[in-house]
């Protein structure tokens, strides 16, 4: 992380959704952000659980009756969605770290074209890739059961 | 400034490990549908005998392990990044930075002890 220099964060976290003319990307850093706050939050809860297994079945089997039912499958399901956008959002950050799909540095001559202008199909290509995912969950979810 | 680099560096990898990881664990749990070679009972992937299936396998006990460090990792140094930039004061920064460090050794050592003892449990059964 690099230190700020003369710029202190005013704007806080409410610079995540506002306070500029933000574009898609825009959102998208701050949909980055809050599936990974909340997949962080659900892993934590997740060793704790799981963890029960070591205790052998009965054990399992009662931490298992406590987190079933319809609110925990949807939970469960958010949790998934929540996967599904910050997997494939992450693979596209990783790419625009190591230079990759951000086109070539060019002359700034007017009308002027900028990285976001090149990124925008990724931008598509990953929600539509997270629809996808989401969709075939969703269906493994609620349906194929 | 060349720590933080590398620690970033690092949360890239992790990042890269854990969709491998967690996407093979995705799919066993929530796509045992269409994945259903790792639920040997049939049923569902959170039935207990295709846990202990699971738990007894070498292979899931070394990726669970791996995938718990990778996760921590990732996930608390983002966490950090997200603290550390809405600007707290240096000392708090480092309190901030330390206590992350021990909730992250200490869920880490706790996931460990669960996963080994599982797999030394579903062995001896």
């Amino acid at each position: 992380m690099l230190e700020a220099k003369g710029h202190p964060n005013r704007l806080g976290i409410f610079g995540w959704f506002g306070g500029g003319r933000w574009g898609p990307d825009r959102y998208l850093y701050s949909l980055h952000r809050l599936t990974g706050l909340g997949l962080l939050t659900y892993f934590v809860l997740h060793i704790v659980l799981t963890s029960s297994r070591a205790l052998g079945q009965s054990a399992w089997q009662e931490s298992m009756a406590r987190v079933s039912g319809p609110i925990f499958v949807g939970g469960e399901f958010l949790v998934f969605m929540a996967f599904a956008f910050h997997a494939i959002n992450g693979v596209r950050l990783v790419f625009a770290e190591l230079g990759l799909g951000v086109g070539k540095p060019i002359e700034p001559v007017y009308p002027y074209k900028t990285v976001l202008d090149v990124q925008r199909p990724w931008v598509v290509t990953v929600l539509l890739l997270t629809g996808l995912l989401v969709l075939v969950g969703a269906l493994d979810f609620f349906v194929w059961q | 400034m060349i720590r933080d680099q590398k620690l970033w560096t690092w949360h890239l990898a992790a990042g890269m490990l854990i969709l491998l990881l967690l996407g093979l664990h995705m799919a066993i749990m929530h796509l045992d549908s269409l994945v259903g070679i790792f639920n040997p009972a049939g049923g569902h992937a959170i039935d207990w005998e295709n846990v202990a299936a699971r738990s007894q396998s070498l292979f899931f006990m070394v990726t669970y392990v791996l995938m718990l460090g990778a996760a921590l990792f990732h996930g608390l140094y983002g966490l950090r990044n997200i603290l550390f930039e809405l600007g707290p004061p240096s000392p708090l920064r480092q309190s901030l930075g330390w206590a992350l460090i021990l909730v992250g050794l200490g869920l880490f050592v706790f996931g460990t002890w669960a996963a080994w003892a599982s797999y030394q449990n579903t062995l001896s059964v």
